[in-house]
């Protein structure tokens, strides 16, 4: 399966991701630099890293998703391409709108750094078909704005349609409704604030993450 | 004054951008910022809302229009945020 990661000034879990891409695919992706304007052609999935992007000025992930790369993800997201964002990548989605609601500074005020409990919300996606719904995994967090919020409405219809894809399992940062991850309404775009790459193999402790890129391989490839 | 040419036909003008959090979204800088006044014994304060102010310094002929179209495309996310556009004498 081609891929892409893309990097921004300040990515630092650009490197982890792609390590994980090219342990479970087989195949190292392409680092995209956010100035570029074009894709590689037949990626099936592009990785929005964790990390930083452009200081994070006015908000977090507000610059990266104004950058040029980010309307070349916006038209491959368009024609169904996964894409996956990673903490900051998913508040890069957020802010270029491929995915409803905001992330805002954790409820505590602390940056929190620990493996919390996360519950699977559905399988009915590709990045979560090796999952059980309702099933319990452990991943890792770090972030300081992790606070998922959108209007009631907003987070009804995420509910009802199935696009909740992992919910903490404990408090973390006052997230709204415990929502960890969300999808796009058509289910190719993932935002999670936890890192599934930092536990693919069994040196990492554990291995949770792995089947989320082990789903993805087995929808696309 | 010596040093400052005056240039003439460039009229700048400024506007401030304030960007505020949406009632009901909760603000934890400005509840922390809240406890802090209180540690300090400050009594009388019930809430404290954080927010933003951008300045702009812009050329002649900027529109309001123009000011929003920025304010809504990038200077508020009003997923969460509220904005409200003042222009000043620069």
């Amino acid at each position: 399966m081609k891929s892409a990661v893309i990097v921004f000034p300040g990515s630092n879990c650009d490197r982890d991701l792609a390590v994980a891409i090219r342990e479970v695919t087989g195949e190292a992706p392409a680092m995209v630099w956010h100035r570029e304007t074009e894709l590689p052609d037949g990626i099936g999935l592009i990785g929005v890293p964790g990390g930083f992007s452009y200081g994070d000025y006015l908000r977090s992930g507000a610059m990266a998703a104004r950058s040029p790369v980010m309307r070349a993800v916006a038209d491959a997201a368009a024609r169904g391409v996964a894409v996956l964002g990673i903490c900051n990548g998913f508040q890069v989605l957020t802010e270029a709108g491929l995915l409803p609601g905001a992330l805002m500074r954790n409820a505590g005020l602390n940056f929190v750094c620990r493996d919390v409990a996360l519950t699977v919300g559905t399988s009915q996606s590709a990045f979560t078909s090796r999952y059980d719904a309702g099933e319990e995994i452990r991943i890792p967090v770090a972030h300081h704005d992790g606070n998922y919020t959108a209007d009631e409405a907003t987070l009804d219809r995420l509910e009802g349609e199935g696009r909740v894809a992992f919910r903490y399992g404990e408090q973390v940062n006052g997230s709204a409704r415990n929502i960890a991850g969300v999808l796009n309404d058509a289910g190719n775009v993932l935002g999670m604030m936890p890192h599934p790459e930092r536990m693919i193999e069994a040196a990492h402790g554990r291995t949770d993450g792995r089947r989320l890129f082990e789903g993805l391989v087995a929808a696309i490839a | 004054m010596p040093g400052h040419p005056i240039i003439i036909g460039l009229n700048r003008m400024k506007a401030r951008v304030y960007v505020t959090l949406k009632n009901g979204v909760l603000d934890p800088q400005g509840r922390a910022i809240h406890h802090a006044l209180e540690g300090l014994g400050f009594s009388g304060v019930e809430d404290v809302r954080a927010g933003k102010l951008i300045e702009l310094s812009l050329a002649e002929g900027t529109s309001d229009a123009d000011i929003e179209a920025m304010c809504r495309k990038l200077l508020a996310n009003t997923v969460i945020e509220n904005f409200r556009i003042e222009r000043i004498a620069a």
